[in-house]
């Protein structure tokens, strides 16, 4: 047994900081909040250079062909800078719907362009308000020709494809499919988001042109299995989000002083971000084994990666609001950077499946494996 | 990164898995037997078999084990729920660390060896009525007199003290320098002259702590633990090991004994698992649970270096204290109106839930309350100030003291 990271993957995290921190200041993620743009496309083809897009690609398909340990100290950092880039939506989803059920000739075909950050690649779900269900999909499959509407698509707007679940084409059950968004039966439109950094779009599907992934009527495992394996990764984000919120306020308190000292110093600031802390390591310490049953594609996944999820929400929640607690009115405005990882937060918690089904995920883990 | 064990941690795990299989103590060996007693018996059994304290060096009674191995013991223990214990915790995993940090060598093989085998069982003699969490400001005197201190005062607060054999023993030694400063550190013969034991009755019914009188009790100089004065700093050590030790979280409810209640119960005529507030407290829980330990399995890395458990071990009873508290009360819940019955035959578990739900409130005070861990983590694990404080930087005998 070993629960640290190698001595070349603490390495590739120092570089990642170093990277991050000439890369991808605050201000950035300020700028693409204040802007116009969907995205820091600068950023994204530097992320790209560096081969962090590639990373557990196979090098067959023109990736690096790293560990999924690799993957998760990125997640971690580009999640404690707030990067303005669609990473979870190419990289997490896209890139692991291709690697998990994408056939040959579909790695050949993406694999390598999604590796270099050419193009990206986004994860269609949802297509109202509420949990998701294979019964209650109402996008069809008809000879391949998709048909319904999908909301809350994170960076549709700047992807050139998205896997999407819909009805499988024959029987009841579901269906992953690819479809170049950039076709005639595709519309997408931009929907006003909680977190400006990252942008959201509707996606309106009206017999678009789309390839089956993997096998019909598998779909919904699939899904439930791409989206276990993205919840580490996830889980990763949120926990460098949390992080940073908690350095955040230590900074801030430590400098602000009331009643001639600094708040820092009275327990009912210490005591919040002592909880921070343990929520934090908490959270960290269920991300380890989460990256140990993802890389090792163990039996365990379900349960470890819905653990980590959980966690690593509750975590991030906790310390992006009380951040701006600590900071007082300040914290409150539009000036500060508290807003950032407040808003990412929630992003991150809702963009995979809310904290609740998470939890109810984790009970069934453990009622199965008890059955089992 | 691996969570599986390499070739040899397997072949660890397997020797250790086929002795306990052999030699756990049946029912009937322990019938008739008292606490202390079974646990000696189940302590002696692993000594002479090298099994216990497997950590330690060999010439004190361990096996020179690593951190990995240890977890694996534990691990393989753990699959027995029933096995005797709970009466060496103090001794092994707070006194030897500090008496292996501290003591003379000859000393060291002399007690050490019987304290694993679990021949002599130790205490802790720190608290005091006026000294909690302020432990420095604890009042019990020690004056030299020859090549002896004689010792007066009171402590409070010591598990066990009526079974004991030594104790390790915060004393002041000059209340003329500040408070931290007046300090030493002894350990101490329990069956001493002028030593006065009385136990004190929890709100739980159960009397495991005591108040331990010294009344010119004498101690060798040859029994203190580091210079005169340097009292606090030996017991900081001895804390660390304390918050590592009882990190675990305190007995009672484990998550195990809850899920197989929510799996028994009903809400609206289905198993209380199926409900979704149930499995949303249930999966916090776990996540909690999940963490500790593998926070637990990281902080190895630095124990097998041979690192002290650094102040981030204070975690462990921060959280589980407090969460075990809130299962018990939540299992009584989920029984709704029989949850008020603490009846072993009646009760799930035998009663654990009621038993624990009035037990685990010691928890979240013993070895440093909640709101001290929270502090230690706040300062010393997240650089934060001080609060002001009134008694810096002054004699301990002119400090404002309550009545």
């Amino acid at each position: 047994m070993n629960f640290e990271f190698s001595e070349e993957q603490n390495l590739l995290r120092e570089q990642a900081q170093g990277f991050l921190a000439e890369h991808c200041p605050m201000s950035k993620v300020r700028a693409v909040l204040d802007g116009e743009a969907s995205y820091d496309r600068e950023l994204w083809q530097k992320v790209a250079e560096m081969g962090w897009t590639a990373t557990v690609i196979p090098e067959e398909y023109g990736g690096l062909g790293l560990s999924y340990l690799e993957l998760v100290v990125i997640a971690e950092e580009l999640g404690r800078v707030v990067a303005p880039i669609p990473f979870s939506s190419s990289v997490y989803l896209a890139t692991e719907a291709l690697i998990l059920a994408g056939s040959i000739e579909q790695k050949e075909r993406w694999l390598p362009k999604l590796a270099v950050g050419e193009v990206i690649g986004t994860f269609a779900m949802a297509e109202g308000h509420g949990r998701a269900s294979a019964a209650g999909l109402a996008t069809t499959a008809d000879g391949g020709a998709l048909t319904g509407t999908k909301v809350a698509v994170a960076d549709g707007d700047i992807a050139q494809i998205a896997i999407v679940v819909a009805k499988a084409d024959d029987g009841d059950g579901a269906a992953l499919y690819l479809v170049e968004l950039d076709q005639a039966g595709v519309a997408l439109d931009p929907q006003r988001t909680l977190d400006f950094s990252r942008s959201h779009s509707r996606l309106t599907l009206s017999g678009a042109k789309a390839e089956l992934l993997g096998s019909s009527g598998e779909g919904w495992a699939l899904t439930q299995k791409l989206l276990d394996r993205a919840a580490v990764l996830f889980a990763w984000e949120q926990v460098g989000g949390a992080q940073a919120s908690l350095e955040m306020a230590k900074e801030y308190a430590m400098g602000r002083y009331a009643f001639g000292r600094p708040i820092a110093s009275y327990q009912a600031i210490k005591h919040k971000l002592a909880n921070m802390y343990v929520n934090n390591t908490l959270a960290r310490s269920n991300c380890y084994y989460g990256a140990w049953a993802l890389n090792a594609d163990a039996a365990e996944l379900p349960l470890a990666a819905a653990t980590a999820r959980v966690s690593a929400t509750q975590a991030y929640y906790f310390a992006s609001k009380e951040n701006i607690q600590t900071h007082g009115g300040m914290g409150y405005t539009w000036e500060f950077d508290c807003q950032f990882l407040y808003r990412r937060s929630k992003l991150l918690s809702v963009n995979i499946g809310s904290e609740g089904q998470w939890q109810d995920k984790l009970i069934t883990a453990i009622e199965q494996s008890n059955a089992a | 990164m691996d969570f599986n064990d390499t070739a040899e941690e397997a072949a660890f795990r397997e020797q250790a898995r086929a002795w306990l299989q052999d030699n756990v103590p049946s029912a009937d060996e322990l019938e008739g037997l008292g606490e202390v007693e079974q646990a000696q018996l189940w302590q002696k059994r692993k000594y002479d078999a090298g099994w216990a304290c497997i950590r330690w060096p060999k010439e004190y009674g361990g096996r020179d084990a690593s951190a990995i191995e240890q977890v694996i013991l534990n691990q393989e223990e753990a699959k027995y729920p029933a096995l005797p214990g709970g009466v060496f915790g103090i001794g092994q995993g707070m006194a030897a660390p500090t008496l292996m940090a501290w003591a003379a060598d000859e000393q060291k093989l002399r007690l050490l060896p019987k304290m694993a085998s679990g021949e002599e069982i130790w205490c802790q003699l720190f608290s005091e009525p006026s000294a909690g969490s302020d432990l420095a400001a604890l009042r019990t005197k020690a004056e030299k007199d020859g090549d002896e201190w004689v010792i007066n005062g009171q402590k409070i607060w010591t598990s066990g003290a009526h079974y004991c054999d030594y104790g390790i023993l915060v004393v002041r030694t000059d209340p003329n320098v500040a408070k931290h400063k007046g300090l030493s550190y002894f350990f101490v013969d329990m069956h001493s002259p002028g030593i006065e034991i009385k136990a004190i009755k929890q709100l739980s019914g159960d009397a495991n702590f005591n108040e331990v009188y010294f009344t010119d009790v004498r101690i060798p100089d040859s029994q203190r633990l580091g210079a005169v004065g340097q009292g606090w700093q030996v017991a900081i050590s001895t804390l660390m090991h304390e918050r590592a030790s009882i990190g675990g979280g305190g007995s009672g409810v484990d998550f195990k004994a809850l899920l197989q209640l929510a799996r028994t119960v009903t809400i609206d005529d289905k198993p209380a698992i199926e409900d979704s507030a149930v499995r949303a407290k249930l999966a916090n829980w776990y996540c909690r649970r999940s963490g500790l330990k593998y926070t637990g399995y990281r902080s190895l890395s630095a124990l097998s270096r041979g690192e002290m458990p650094g102040p981030e071990n204070s975690i462990g009873k921060l959280v589980a204290a407090p969460m075990t508290q809130d299962m018990a009360s939540f299992a009584m819940d989920l029984m709704e109106m029989s949850g008020a019955v603490w009846d072993e035959e009646f009760s799930p578990a035998a009663g654990l839930f009621q038993g624990t739900y009035m037990g685990i409130p010691g928890f979240r005070i013993a070895g440093g309350t909640d709101e001290i861990m929270a502090n230690i983590i706040a300062e010393r694990v997240l650089g934060l100030p001080q609060e002001p404080r009134v008694d810096k930087g002054i004699p301990f005998s002119e400090v404002p003291t309550g009545t």
